[in-house]
């Protein structure tokens, strides 16, 4: 059976994308799924230092289209995980040095021989997105709580529903429980009735990212942490299981409320 | 926040997540429509000039506007009317003029 095609977008630079993708394909691999990570953020290369795997590049992306190099020169096995593979970005060239056609071709390549290809876009709504999302099964957007990132991701869905694939679904990094308690940040409800699309998970604000991102471990290689936890269910939830959302300060509880009583 | 709606209720209107969340759905239902508020400025201005020619309405009391509804956007119209201008039978007067065929355009 081949393999699916996940693009991670978001309009808005900055919201987790590479993160999400780093993350996700540990938390698929972690569960015996065959990952490509590709990195399409061409010139901004950040994947590679996010999994750690960035003193083994050789061979990269605009190598493999430009046929300097084969796929399986090109990408990179994680030590950790043996399922899973990197595909870097080139880091001295232009997003113009791939095209929509090159990128179907490379990831259809890719999709014989693993179950996911999760491909990092780079922000924005230009070349190196339309690239990215071309050959996509699926879209799934990274979005913070935050008005200038869902008015971003909104513009983007539109994008997404116009072209012919299927519904984006959507992910919610750096939620802030105790800020959507106080009403300080838009909760779950609020952006899913803003953007009316599907939810595939919901990625708390953690610090563990930062100094798992420091070491290049993506916290997703382990359950303990509250972020990585958020990952492994986004990865059970893309193998087609039920996993419940659990409420990240959705609707404030009864302590918080007698709090709220002596707040002003 | 009144003292029972901060026991049972949800923060209050103030909180700085209901004013974000009221204004990306203004701004994004201009988004999604590209109706720009020059457009919708123009809209009302010939939709009270239009009206105006049946109805007498409170012309700086009108409003116009696009909204989110969970079935889309919708074009709102808020429109204060006064009185019917003329009586019925020089309506149907004017209506009878109406119909007569334009002269063609040069
Ligand atoms: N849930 C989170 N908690 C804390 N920090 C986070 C979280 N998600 C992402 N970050 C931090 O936010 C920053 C941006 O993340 P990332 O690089 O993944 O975003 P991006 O969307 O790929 O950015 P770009 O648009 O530049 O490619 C990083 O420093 C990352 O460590
Ligand atoms: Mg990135």
């Amino acid at each position: 059976m081949p393999g699916r095609i996940i693009t991670i977008t978001s309009g808005k630079g900055g919201v987790g994308k590479t993160t999400a993708t780093a993350n996700i394909g540990v938390a698929l691999a972690r569960r015996g799924q065959r990952v490509a990570c590709v990195d399409a953020d061409i010139g901004l290369r950040n994947l590679d230092v996010v999994m750690g795997l960035e003193n083994r590049i050789v061979y990269d992306l605009v190598d493999v289209v430009e046929e300097r190099a084969r796929l399986r020169q090109a990408l990179i096995k994680d030590k950790r995980l043996p399922e899973l593979q990197l595909l870097p970005a080139a880091q001295t060239r232009e997003k113009s040095a791939v095209n929509e056609k090159q990128m179907i071709k490379l990831c259809n390549d890719l999709k014989k021989e693993f179950d996911f290809v999760l491909i990092d876009s780079p922000a924005g709504i230009e070349l190196g997105f339309k690239n990215s999302i071309a050959p996509a099964d699926q879209v799934v957007i990274v979005v913070t709580p935050e008005v200038s990132a869902v008015r971003d991701a909104d513009r983007v869905i539109g994008l997404v529903e116009a072209s012919d694939k299927p519904a984006p679904k959507l992910i919610i990094n750096r939620l802030r429980p105790a800020m959507v308690r106080r009403g300080e940040m838009m909760d779950t409800a609020d952006v899913l009735e803003v953007l009316a699309i599907e939810l595939l998970g919901i990625v708390p604000e953690d610090e563990t990212i930062i100094t798992s991102t420091n070491k290049g471990q993506p916290v997703a290689l382990e359950d303990r942490t509250a972020a990585g936890a958020a990952f492994t269910r986004i990865a059970r939830r893309l193998l087609g299981e039920d996993v419940p959302f659990p409420i990240l300060g959705d609707s404030p509880g009864l302590l918080d409320r007698f709090a709220n009583l002596f707040r002003r | 926040m009144d003292f029972w709606s901060r026991i049972f209720g949800r923060p209050s209107q103030k909180d700085s997540a209901d004013v974000a969340k009221q204004r990306l759905q203004l701004v994004l239902a201009q988004d999604r429509t590209n109706i720009s508020p020059e457009t919708l400025n123009l809209l009302k201005d010939e939709m009270i000039a239009v009206i105006s020619r049946r109805v007498e309405i409170d012309q700086v009391n009108v409003h116009v506007s696009m909204t989110h509804t969970p079935q889309g956007e919708r074009l709102v119209a808020n429109i204060p009317v006064i009185r019917a201008r003329a009586p019925a039978r020089a309506t149907a007067e004017r209506a009878k003029r109406t119909r007569t065929p334009r002269p063609a355009r040069a």
